[in-house]
């Protein structure tokens, strides 16, 4: 007989098997999913979710796709909080603390009580981000918060109403395009490509038989 | 931490590590690539494929799930729906959220049409966020747009059509720059200068990566653009029928609440299908990489209405699924993995290939390695083989895993594999659409005048097989032009009475053909309800 286990989907109990994750138990239990459902793979945050086991006092928190199911698990899955997502011209904000700010003020209102990186599904040090982001260190924002797939549970968490990944979102934004250095050799490609530099080569490859392109292809030179 | 019965193979890949970092596996030559893939890629399995009955493609073979929802009934009648009173009237419709849908969207926006998004999940919900490795583009002084071009031409067996390779290759710098532009974060080095690694089959080291989280940087950042310029996007909203108007151009789509199952009516001057790929339709029973939504919908739609698809019966299985755990099984394990050093080993601690090769040509050394040379590890869901992670920290040094492949190292951490110190168990999974939708270079597609389409639900681009970071590019490249090229085509466009008679013809011919089953289709999402795996 196959391991099973108890779980209690929003309170109702269901038998599943021990090795499946919470979505995959979900779908067991019978659940076509609509919400709470997209890559299944733990990279676009669709399935955030709480869960307590039986007997433990501790509010867990996690990815449904990403996470085993275990004996006495009470579930709730969170497939929409409403983020505050602010609305910017990327081309004419300024690259300062100012836009936090002016933005999401919230941020300065952080009562230090690390909720937020507590219940990180991805185990962040979100408070370490927002406080990045006070301070308008946005290039250390940005790399703390890098691996966030803006689930939305740090801001389930929040008493003071901080819309983490949204300013992280932000705070990279910003870092991708005004902070880190410029790439001359991209920026340098582009306009030869504009000056025509390539065309020729590309038509030369445009009308080549087929049988050359297979010699080409065969013999070609390959970077160490 | 692996079982007891993975410790004897595990044992021997530990043993012989330090000959296997050093060792340099010969490439295969054409030859024996052409033997392996007729041998052993899924492709080449002629008894998984379907002739299609009627159609725009009528005697093309395609695989049986894709020719029986291809061939399925239409979820809808011309008269559920009042197509004289549309509830949204725009000029440009884009069908799909994912990369391309929304690069096209900033475009058409950006050219001043009224653009709006349907998406029967969410924006970004999408294959484009699990895409893992890097995007492509030759902007190195070694490399130019000719050598990317031959690489893919090659990678994609001749097969490609070379305008739109062409406008891939040349666009691709450009591509990288405007994401750049927007604030995608790339990795680089102190002056700026992009790290750049190799993929299977390039020729010179042009994948550009955000560590791991390659796609779903660029995602994330598509549709935080989408939404600072308040492009609508109608999100658990799926398009179900393509509408045309009375002079046979496209000028709409009925559209489906996903919850409450309300029809609704989108009329539009053109309308660009970005609804991805088709993993979730487990051709072959094989697992994917894929994410929920990427059921074939926008084939569905364009082949209604008479476009024709191109190369619909090649896939790519991607060579690195996950084989264990079970909980993640089929799941993406990024080939950078390969680029930054890790080989492919066998049961008895041998490497069996380069760990470069084509996707298609690497998929099919692992499938025969695991079935009649007999060297693959059981793993209690069939057979896997070793990809030996640690190689990479012997190579690049101490962190390198952490700092290049964090989301590798976090997925099977879960589990309690480490991969700086462990090995990991792979075997292919399906992972791409290497065919859909005919287009012309404009991305119109080539035979229904104001349907676009651009990204994954496109065929052509790459030909038979696609090259690692191609695709990433591929829905910048086609989804930004499709977005210009659909707003301009707008501005000339005045839709005629709007027509959903190709619905009923589509039956008729259906019935000529004697196909009779019950599917509907677009399948829209898969069923795992019930089921103890997804397959």
């Amino acid at each position: 007989m196959e391991n099973m286990v108890n779980v209690y989907l929003f309170g109702k109990k269901y038998e599943v098997p021990a090795d499946l994750t919470i979505m995959r138990a979900m779908e067991y239990a019978g659940y076509q999913l609509v919400r709470g459902c997209g890559c299944r793979n733990g990279f676009c945050g669709a399935c955030a979710t709480i869960y307590r086991i039986a007997g433990d006092r501790d509010l867990k928190t996690c990815l449904a796709c990403q996470t085993k199911v275990e004996e006495g698990m009470y579930v709730a899955t969170l497939p929409f909080f409403p983020l505050v997502k602010q609305v910017y011209d990327i081309e004419k904000i300024p690259a300062t603390q100012q836009v936090m700010m002016q933005l999401y003020p919230e941020i300065y209102a952080c009562i230090g009580c690390n909720a937020c990186t507590k219940n990180c599904t991805q185990d962040l040090n979100v408070m370490q981000y927002i406080a990045y982001a006070q301070r308008g260190e946005f290039e250390k924002c940005a790399e703390e918060s890098f691996d966030c797939v803006m689930c939305g549970v740090c801001s389930t968490r929040c008493p003071a109403g901080i819309s983490h990944p949204q300013v992280a979102m932000l705070a990279r934004r910003i870092n991708g395009k005004y902070l880190a250095p410029k790439t001359a050799h991209l920026e340098e490609r582009v306009q030869e490509i504009r000056s025509g530099t390539f065309t020729d080569l590309i038509e030369a490859l445009m009308g080549k038989p087929v049988e050359e392109m297979k010699e080409l292809y065969n013999n070609r030179d390959i970077e160490k | 931490m692996y079982a007891k019965e993975f410790q004897q193979s595990l044992q021997a890949v530990e043993a012989a590590r330090e000959q296997n970092v050093a060792f340099e596996p010969a490439r295969m030559t054409a030859q024996q690539k052409e033997d392996l893939l007729a041998a052993y890629h899924p492709d080449y399995k002629q008894s998984e494929f379907a002739v299609l009955q009627f159609g725009p493609n009528k005697g093309d073979k395609v695989p049986h799930e894709l020719c029986e929802t291809l061939q399925a009934k239409s979820r809808i009648k011309a008269s559920d729906v009042d197509l004289t009173a549309p509830d949204y009237d725009v000029d440009v419709l884009v069908i799909g959220g994912g990369g391309a849908g929304s690069a096209a969207a900033i475009e058409a926006h950006e050219a001043g049409a009224n653009v709006m998004i349907v998406t029967k999940l969410r924006i970004g919900d999408a294959n484009t966020m699990m895409a893992e490795g890097g995007i492509q583009a030759a902007d190195k002084p070694n490399d130019s747009p000719a050598i990317h071009f031959v690489d893919a031409f090659g990678g994609g067996h001749f097969a490609a059509k070379r305008d739109l390779l062409a406008k891939l290759v040349c666009d691709a710098p450009e591509a990288i720059q405007w994401l750049n532009e927007l604030g995608v974060e790339f990795d680089k080095t102190e002056d700026g200068t992009m790290v750049t690694t190799h993929g299977g089959g390039t020729s010179r080291k042009r994948m550009h990566a955000a560590k791991d989280y390659s796609g779903a940087e660029i995602m994330r950042t598509l549709r935080d653009e989408v939404l600072n310029r308040q492009i609508p996007v109608i999100d658990f909203t799926a398009a179900v029928e393509l509408i045309l108007d009375e002079n046979g151009r496209c000028a709409g789509a009925v559209l489906m609440n996903m919850e409450t199952k309300d029809l609704l009516v989108a009329r539009a001057k053109t309308v660009i299908i970005a609804t991805g790929g088709a993993g979730r339709m487990h051709y072959q029973g094989f697992p994917t990489s894929n994410h929920y939504g990427a059921t074939a919908d926008g084939l569905v739609l364009g082949y209604r209405v008479g476009a024709k698809l191109l190369y619909a019966e090649t896939l790519q299985y991607h060579p690195t699924g996950a084989a264990f755990p079970s909980q993640i099984f089929g799941a993406l394990v990024t080939e950078k993995v390969r680029s930054l050093g890790a080989k492919l080993v066998n049961a008895k601690g041998e490497v069996f290939m380069h760990p470069l090769e084509t996707r298609d040509v690497a998929a099919a050394s692992i499938i025969r390695e695991c079935s009649d040379r007999g060297n693959g590890i059981s793993t209690g869901h069939g057979k896997a083989v070793w990809l030996d992670t640690p190689m990479i920290e012997m190579i690049g040094g101490e962190g390198t895993i952490e700092k290049r492949i964090p989301a590798m190292m976090r997925m099977f951490g879960r589990y309690g594999i480490d991969i700086r110190k462990e090995p990991i168990l792979v075997y292919p999974t399906l992972h791409y659409q290497n065919g859909g939708l005919d287009i012309n270079v404009d991305g119109q597609t080539t035979n229904v005048e104001n349907l676009y389409v651009a990204g994954e639900a496109v065929g052509g681009i790459h030909g038979r097989n696609r090259l690692m970071g191609n695709s990433l590019l591929d829905i910048i490249v086609f989804g930004r032009s499709a977005g210009k090229n659909a707003a301009a085509k707008a501005k000339d466009t005045t839709v005629g009475a709007l027509t959903l008679d190709h619905i009923a013809k589509f039956e008729a011919e259906r019935k000529a053909a004697g196909v009779d089953s019950d599917a509907v289709s677009p399948k829209l999402l898969p069923d795992y309800t019930k089921a103890r795996s997804e397959i």
